[in-house]
């Protein structure tokens, strides 16, 4: 095997098919960068749920003064209500792993400290603000156990979930991955077809070099590695250019703008970009090189 | 050299086969002509012996080989020992003179070495040489056709197969070409050779095979082209 011959001819191949080379680039990128968002924002869901299942509690409100919700027909709740409930989440242990209890003085320091700087700080007086259990649970989908045995009982308010208000977000997160998995996919069939349409050109135009190599004896190894290397190459260029665009997208998308702006949460590391960069490089020449062996295999038989 | 025994081929979508229980032998060293009307299988029968197309019944064996029996990666081991010359010369056009007769070297992979040492030989032998440097679109048919033989010959094969060689070429420069063949035919290469010239196969004098719709008509040594005509 000739490399110098191989690399001029891949050479010589590419330069005499630019557009169609330079079509397969562009797709190639285009399909795999959306491939790659798609595998940034699923890496950046589970990055937010270890991050936030860790943090999410059960709340169970106790009635105030002024509640309006049926279990609270009696008003305010009584310390032997609250002492009842306190009980009943211990019982519930190893699931419940850490009680915290919140007073109404501590609910209103929380909320001036939330809302410091708003009016609203000031609108709202202590008595107004629930108590409330906060309660951690050692696995965080067992939510129903402790909203099945409290909610609805004389002096509590309300059994809060935080992490169905997460989940509603993490939807939200997934339904925008699964759009740019499909739309990835399709231009990723698009970027196929394509590729086998430049390989047939590519084999008609040079059919006089490969009529002769194969009257010649070449095998078929030397006839079609030329065209499998132009398709590998070209759709590494693109590859690479994806990663480009995967790297500004973490360095100016989520970095420059995304995370100043939300600070409260965590978002996907170096080191995701850098396990999904090598899943796009082989993805692109894989797909690319099967369907320039398949085309060929019909347009240059022995 | 090449055994056809009872070949027939037909091709797909056809009726009439374009050989029909064929049976030929051609021995090492000959000088054979191919002659008939188009249509009457010579191509076929030389497609045949490239294995560019597998017989539809009986055994073709090229160089010692049952070609039914070899299996697809060993057709360029094959075809290595062939050489074959068309009447379109199929010449690179953007490639010189060297670099046509090279690129049959360099896609089989030899050296550097051999092959400017090879190359500047088989030139010539094929009386080109000087020439090196022209591209195709600045020879003559008879030096381009030269060219191609020269491709052809370069590895030294054991047999060449020639397809109406001088079809393209005025009377002169076809007695050049056949003069050169005959002299490649001289150094042990068989050669098997098509044609509808029939000053030429006259003048040679060599074995001539007839053929006529897909069956061996005619088979003499030392035959003409055809009978009163």
């Amino acid at each position: 095997m000739r490399a110098q011959f191989v690399a001029s001819e891949v050479g010589n191949g590419l330069r005499r098919n630019l557009t169609m080379t330079l079509a397969v680039i562009i797709t190639v990128a285009v399909s795999l960068t959306l491939f790659g968002v798609s595998l940034l924002v699923r890496a950046q869901v589970d990055t937010m749920k270890d991050f936030w299942y860790d943090k999410v509690e059960v709340s169970i409100f106790l009635c105030a003064k002024g509640s309006d919700t049926p279990s609270c027909a009696g008003g305010a709740v009584t310390p032997a209500q609250r002492d009842q409930i306190k009980a009943d989440l211990e019982s519930l242990r190893p699931l419940v792993q850490d009680i915290y209890y919140e007073s109404q003085g501590e609910a209103y320091a929380r909320f001036q400290e939330q809302f410091a700087n708003s009016p609203i700080a000031d609108s709202v007086n202590e008595s107004a603000l629930p108590e409330s259990f906060r309660v951690k649970l050692a696995d965080p989908t067992q939510y129903d156990v402790v909203a099945s045995a409290f909610s609805g009982r004389p002096g509590i308010e309300q059994v809060n979930d935080q992490r169905q208000v997460l989940d509603k977000f993490f939807r939200l997160l997934g339904g925008l991955q699964a759009i740019a998995l499909i739309i990835a996919v399709v231009m990723l069939i698009v970027t196929v077809l394509l590729v086998v349409n430049t390989m047939r050109v590519a084999a008609f135009s040079r059919r006089r070099e490969t009529g002769i190599m194969r009257l010649v004896g070449a095998s078929n190894l030397y006839i079609q590695l030329p065209f499998l290397l132009e398709a590998a190459v070209s759709a590494g260029i693109g590859a690479i250019l994806a990663v480009g665009g995967l790297i500004l997208a973490k360095g100016i998308v989520i970095d420059q703008i995304l995370a100043p702006s939300f600070q409260f949460t965590a978002f996907v590391g170096w080191d995701a970009v850098l396990g999904i960069a090598p899943i796009l490089i082989l993805v692109g020449i894989g797909l690319s090189g099967i369907a320039a062996f398949l085309t060929l295999r019909k347009y240059l038989r022995v | 050299m090449i055994l056809f025994d009872t070949v027939t081929k037909l091709y797909p979508n056809q009726t009439r086969p374009a050989l029909e229980e064929a049976s030929l032998e051609i021995e090492k060293g000959e000088f054979v002509f191919l002659v008939g009307p188009s249509g009457s299988g010579k191509s076929t029968f030389l497609r045949l012996v490239l294995r560019e197309e597998r017989p539809t019944a009986g055994n073709v064996w090229v160089l010692g080989k049952d070609l039914s029996r070899l299996s697809n990666w060993k057709i360029p081991t094959l075809r290595r020992e062939i050489g074959t010359v068309f009447q379109d010369f199929r010449l690179l056009p953007n490639k010189s003179v060297f670099e046509n007769v090279a690129f049959a070297l360099e896609v089989i992979g030899k050296p550097k070495a051999i092959i400017n040492k090879v190359v500047p030989e088989v030139l010539e032998v094929v009386g080109l040489e000087g020439k090196e440097e022209r591209r195709p679109d600045e020879l003559s048919g008879g030096e381009q056709q030269r060219v191609a033989i020269a491709r052809a010959f370069v590895n030294r094969p054991k047999l060449l197969i020639a397809d109406e060689p001088t079809g393209n070429l005025d009377p002169g420069t076809s007695v050049g070409i056949m003069k050169l063949l005959d002299r490649i035919n001289r150094l042990g290469t068989t050669v098997v050779m098509s044609t509808h010239d029939a000053q030429i196969v006259d003048q040679m004098r060599r074995r001539v095979v007839e053929l006529e719709n897909g069956h061996v008509v005619r088979d003499q040594s030392r035959g003409v082209y055809g009978y009163a005509r």
